[in-house]
Parts: C-alpha cells; structure tokens; sequence
C-alpha cells in the first residue's frame, strides 16, 4: 500500500508558505478545491447545513490560524479535514443531538448483503447464492456513465449513514488512499474499512436495482 | 472464517477486505480459489469494481460565488 499521501507533500508545504504570507489567491485555490466537500463532511456530524457552514467556516479559520502549527506529518488535505471533522463533532455535540455511534456508523444488521441471496443450512450448497448476480458488462457503457445512473449513486450515498457517507465520498469520489480517509475521520484501519464496505455495498445493491430492472438490456 | 472451502455468502462479506488488498495472503488465496469456480461470485466482484468506478465519475457540485467572497473576506481579515 502507498503511503505517498501521508506526508505533506512538496506542493502542500508550498502552499503552506504562500498562505503563511496572506496569498489570497492559494487560499480561494484551497476553497474551490474543498469547500463543497468539507460541507460535506460536517454536514453528517450536525443537523443543518447553516450550521454545517458554520462549522467549515470556524474550520477554515482554525487551518488559516493554525498553520504554523502545520509541520507537514500528515497531508495538508487531511489535516484541513480533521480540523472539520474534529469542529463538526464537538459542534454535533453541542447541538444535543446525542447522536449513537450505530446511528453514524450504521447498524449490524444494515450490511447491504441481503442473507436471503444465499441458501440456508438446508440448501444443496449452504451459503450459495440463490440467484446469480446479474452481469453489468452487457450493458452499454453510455447507460453507466449516464447522468441518471450517477445520480441514483449519489442518492444512494445521500440514504448512507453519516459515517459511510463521509468514507465512501472521500475514498470513492475523491479518491483518497485508505490512510488518509482513516487519519482524517479519525478511525482505526478495521473501523474504515467495514464503514466502506457497508456503503459500496449498499450503493452497489441500489445500482443494481436500478441498472436490472426495467428496461432490459441484451 | 473458518474450514477451507468459502461460501458465496463469505466472499460477499470480504470482498472489500479482497480490493483494498487487506487479507492475509492464506485467505487471498481462498478467495481467488473461489473465484475461479464460481461465476456468480465473478459477476458480483465486477459489479462492485464497477460501482467504485462509476462512483469514482461523481463531482462535487459548485459553491456559490457569494460563499466563495465571504471566505476571501474572512481570509483578509484573519490575516490581518
């Protein structure tokens, strides 16, 4: 596994410099680059997006304050969003929404695995699928990469418990190594990993709902 | 898990284990063991490298200008 991200890297202490000087231009390059997904992020721990904006603005001015603090052990990106994470908890908190962990994290049972896909002990091979999954390489690729199929994906992360949505977004739509997405969430390597898990195989069993029913495809 | 043969059922269980490359090489092996035979096991580990593909193609919307000359505000002001 690579761990190129888990330092700052050349181009993030550069930036660090030029923000340490007031260089508005790296800052608002920072903001367009972040902004909608730290709203993201903070929006899962509180219960409005006014006060998840609030949060990434305190968040913003807790990284501008702090990087001199910034000394480049872990990205510059996952500390920016621990510094979000770490607000929007406390803020969540304060809210009194006494928030379960089950709640964020999503239940035992909530897997995205349905135990009826397999034959029971008394099956002809227990633990068999019952019905084969469907094969997605028959359909068309403009069908998967449509807007529609994309939105389905992105209504599905929006049903996710908050905790699975954050990883799944930083893992999957951002493309964040699996280190990263654990320093920056704060979560052991299993914890991510099971958080992962769940949400692809949730957002998996909605895709194919959608992508194998109705209009048939050959 | 245990004996040697796994189940439909246990691929489905770590078959994210199996793509961030997290298992132990003894139960990799297994895995693709499985694989080899079974082709519903096959359709389902495709179906899951292409949901992380597909979700890979999602953006994040843009934010509103006036958002965007608030923070540069706020920035001015922290600086200063």
């Amino acid at each position: 596994m690579s761990d190129t991200h888990l330092l700052a890297s050349a181009a993030d202490l550069a930036i660090v410099e030029r923000l340490r000087a007031g260089d508005e231009t790296a800052f608002m390059m920072l903001v367009e680059q972040h902004q909608a997904s730290m709203l993201r992020i903070a929006r899962m721990y509180v219960s409005t997006h006014a006060v998840a904006e609030e949060v990434v603005q305190e968040a913003w001015l807790g990284i501008v304050r702090g990087l001199d603090r910034f000394e480049g052990r872990s990205s510059l990106r996952t500390w920016m969003y621990r510094i979000v994470a770490n607000i929007a908890k406390t803020r969540g908190r304060t809210e009194s929404r006494s928030i379960a962990f089950s709640t964020l994290a999503g239940d035992e049972a909530d897997t995205g695995v349905d135990p009826s896909w397999f034959q029971d002990a008394g099956g002809r091979f227990p633990g068999g699928w019952t019905t084969v999954p469907e094969d997605w390489s028959t359909i068309p690729e403009e069908r998967l990469v449509g807007n529609e199929t994309l939105q389905r994906i992105g209504e599905a992360i929006e049903m996710l418990p908050p905790m699975q949505a954050a990883v799944i977004r930083l893992r999957d739509v951002l493309g964040w190594s699996s280190e990263e997405v654990r320093n920056a969430l704060d979560l052991s390597e299993t914890n991510q990993r099971v958080l992962l898990h769940r949400a692809r195989s949730r957002v998996r069993r909605e895709l194919d709902a959608y992508l194998t029913s109705g209009s048939e495809t050959s | 898990m245990s004996g040697e043969g796994l189940t439909c059922h246990d691929v489905v269980e770590i078959v994210t284990d199996y793509l961030e490359d997290a298992l132990p090489a003894e139960d990799r092996r297994r895995v693709e063991e499985h694989l080899a035979i079974c082709e519903g096991c096959t359709a389902y580990l495709e179906q899951m490298r292409e949901t992380i593909r597909l979700t890979g193609q999602l953006t994040e919307e843009q934010i509103p200008e006036s958002q965007k000359r608030e923070l540069l505000e706020a920035f001015r002001d922290w600086m200063r």
